[in-house]
């Protein structure tokens, strides 16, 4: 199966400094595919560089995102509005401030069908309703003309969906949709998404830090570490047996509700260090915080390399460790 | 909409309660004020006649009642006020009302022509110095903005007269119509609008210079937040996401000021009315003032005070449909 969207050597940078260096990627079509990493590690930029709505300053400064045979690297930027709401959509982190507060709901989405469907206003607002209604909004249409405060914050997700998912696009990035919404509500909502992309058949783009979301609604992982991909893999391999040491200090710093353990009880196991300490040097990223590393991870940064099937990992120790494994089956 | 109507409601049954107790008010300060200025009526009159004796002068005061203690001369007024009589000019010698009446429609026409003025040059470029922020159409335009923010509107409209009517000749430089001619139609529009450009430029030209600053900052603001990146998210024009989504939350800070600017704007009438001859309420006021006509003064400044609350009625209004977060409370 071709990928929808397959993304090779993106980098993206600020005039003053690179934020991604080099990333390659693929979503296959329907999938949900959830972009793992801390704050600062260039997912969120990531995924705003795959639709060129990038903070003023950053850009793509190489590197290709192949979707439905375009780039959209180099797409213009009027083939990139013809994309952007029709094609792939995007759900952004704040409900509170990512709907206009001076507009009717029923308007702001009302304002991407005519954008890019030929169809009158009314019945772009029989849409609109519709859609309140497959979203979960009660009595859609006199919500149609309510302004974004007379929601709460899940609904105003809710509405985010609707708009998101209103031309039918094959790909949604949903850039960290349920941080600032409280535990059920965060449940709610991402059941929600993920029954509309069963649904409508799109592909999700899934942005957290959030691992018990990975592990409930993803079907593959890319785990994200300062600008570069640690580990790439289906989700139950991952959570099995996670190979780079960075995403094994993750789940380690994570109590599961099943455990026994609690932090009351035990002391979370924690990484060492922190992001910044990466900064400037020529080799992992990693490295400095790495209860592993060895004299060769300092020298360059690891490339990503397989070491199961649709598992790859970036990790010099990992990757020679697996090839030890291979030549001791073999041999 | 329900919402819309309640909100309307509310708000006018709010001014309707308002305006009484304020206009009183402002009357009962003003007349007190008043009694502090030097000299009445009947020392102008004689002074200008040159030939007034104190009997005359006596008899002058007694038939206006200023002989009166200054609160029986007070409860006259507020009583005849609760007639709606403002009673005579002693000046004119005409019935206020009939005075106010003549110049009220002028002065609505130039604080109209002012208002929108400031607001439609203040917002374009407030606007286009937002997009072009840091570039040259900025700089030039801050360089104007600051112009006409520190430079006094009298001062504008004085060089306004002498660029436009004396130098170049193509606007007149005082009256409000042309005198003598019997026009209709689009003539007669034209030429009111001729005589209306350089006044309402005078009395603008700071407030043009506030709301471009206002709006600039506004714009500016409002690019970084979520729902502009939402807005490009849905493949919008930059242009339609800027005018449809920018532009409204940016004018909401611009409406709050016209509404505290609205008593500036009729301040700033009585000087801009007298360098071009203007009849105005602004000009009758400083007539009034000279020649301590203080029924005329007093009719004036009601009027005036009335002006102000129905227009801030007018702007509550207006806010209240660009910004539905704002309930009438």
């Amino acid at each position: 199966m071709a990928p929808l969207l397959e993304v090779q050597d993106l980098v993206i940078g600020f005039p003053q400094a690179e934020i991604v260096h080099g990333i390659d990627f693929h979503i296959d079509p329907g999938e949900t595919l959830a972009l793992v990493g801390e704050s600062g590690c260039g997912k969120s930029i990531t995924a705003l560089g795959l639709i060129r709505l990038l903070p003023q300053g950053a850009a793509i400064r190489r590197g290709r995102v192949l979707f439905e045979g375009m780039d959209l690297a180099t797409a213009s930027p009027r083939q990139m509005r013809d994309i952007r709401g029709k094609r792939i959509s995007l759900i952004l982190q704040e409900p509170m401030t990512a709907l206009n507060p001076v507009l009717t709901i029923g308007r702001q989405i009302a304002e991407v069908l005519r954008r890019h469907e030929p169809i009158s206003a009314a019945a772009a607002e029989r849409r609109v309703v519709e859609l309140l209604d497959l979203v979960g909004i009660v009595e859609p249409q006199r919500r149609y003309h309510d302004f974004p405060h007379n929601f709460s914050g899940g609904m105003r997700q809710r509405v985010m969906i609707a708009m998101a998912v209103a031309c039918n696009p094959r790909l949604v990035i949903a850039d960290e949709p349920t941080t600032a919404l409280d535990v059920t509500i965060q449940a709610q909502v991402l059941d929600l998404l993920d029954g509309l992309r069963r649904q409508l058949g799109m592909a999700v783009l899934l942005i957290t830090h959030d691992l018990g979301v990975v592990a409930q609604w993803a079907d593959r992982v890319t785990v994200m570490y300062a600008g570069r991909i640690a580990e790439q893999a289906p989700v139950g391999a991952f959570f099995a047996a996670p190979r780079h040491p960075y995403a094994r200090g993750l789940l380690g710093a994570s109590v599961g509700h099943e455990e026994e353990a609690h932090y009351t009880t035990r002391r979370l196991a924690e990484i060492p260090g922190s992001v910044a300490s990466a900064a400037g040097l020529p080799g992992c990223p990693f490295e400095t915080r790495c209860p592993e590393a060895i004299p060769a991870c300092g020298i360059r940064p690891p490339a990503l390399e397989p070491v199961a099937a649709g598992h790859r990992v970036a990790c010099v120790v990992e990757a020679a460790r697996t090839g030890a494994n291979h030549a001791a089956a073999h041999g | 909409m329900m919402g819309v109507l309640d909100r309307t409601g509310t708000i006018l049954r709010r001014t309707a309660i308002q305006v009484l107790p304020t206009m009183v008010g402002i009357i009962i300060l003003c007349f007190f004020l008043l009694q502090l200025v030097p000299g009445d009526v009947a020392d102008v009159l004689a002074g200008e006649s040159g030939s007034a004796t104190a009997e005359t002068m006596a008899a002058l005061r007694a038939r206006i009642g200023l002989d009166q203690p200054v609160l029986t001369q007070l409860v006259t007024y507020l009583t005849n006020l609760a007639q709606l009589d403002l009673g005579r000019s002693a000046r004119f010698n005409l019935p206020v009302t009939q005075l106010i009446a003549e110049r009220l429609p002028g002065t609505l026409l130039l604080m109209l022509s002012a208002l929108s003025m400031a607001l439609v040059f203040g917002v374009l470029f407030g606007w286009i110095m937002a997009v072009f922020a840091g570039r040259w159409p900025d700089r030039l335009l801050q360089v104007l903005v600051l112009v006409f923010y520190s430079t006094p509107g009298f001062w504008i409209g004085l060089m306004a007269i002498v660029l436009f009517s004396v130098k170049l000749g193509w606007l007149p430089s005082n009256g409000s119509m042309t005198v003598g001619v019997t026009l209709s139609g689009w003539d007669l529009i034209a030429d009111r609008a001729k005589y209306l450009l350089l006044p309402s430029l005078a009395m603008a030209s700071f407030f043009i210079a506030v709301y471009a600053r206002l709006t600039r900052a506004a714009m500016l603001e409002v690019q970084g937040q979520d729902f502009m990146r939402t807005a490009a998210a849905k493949g919008l024009h930059p242009a339609v996401i800027q005018f449809r989504h920018a532009l409204r939350n940016a004018l909401i800070p611009v409406t709050t000021m016209v509404g505290l600017h609205l008593g500036n704007l009729l301040g700033g009438a009585v000087v801009v009315e007298t360098v071009y001859g203007w009849p105005g309420m602004g000009r009758l006021a400083l007539e009034a003032v000279l020649g301590r006509d203080f029924n005329l003064l007093l009719g004036v400044l009601l009027l005036s005070s009335l002006l102000v609350i129905v227009t801030n009625a007018a702007i509550d209004l207006l806010h209240g449909w660009l910004d539905p977060r704002i309930e009438a409370h």
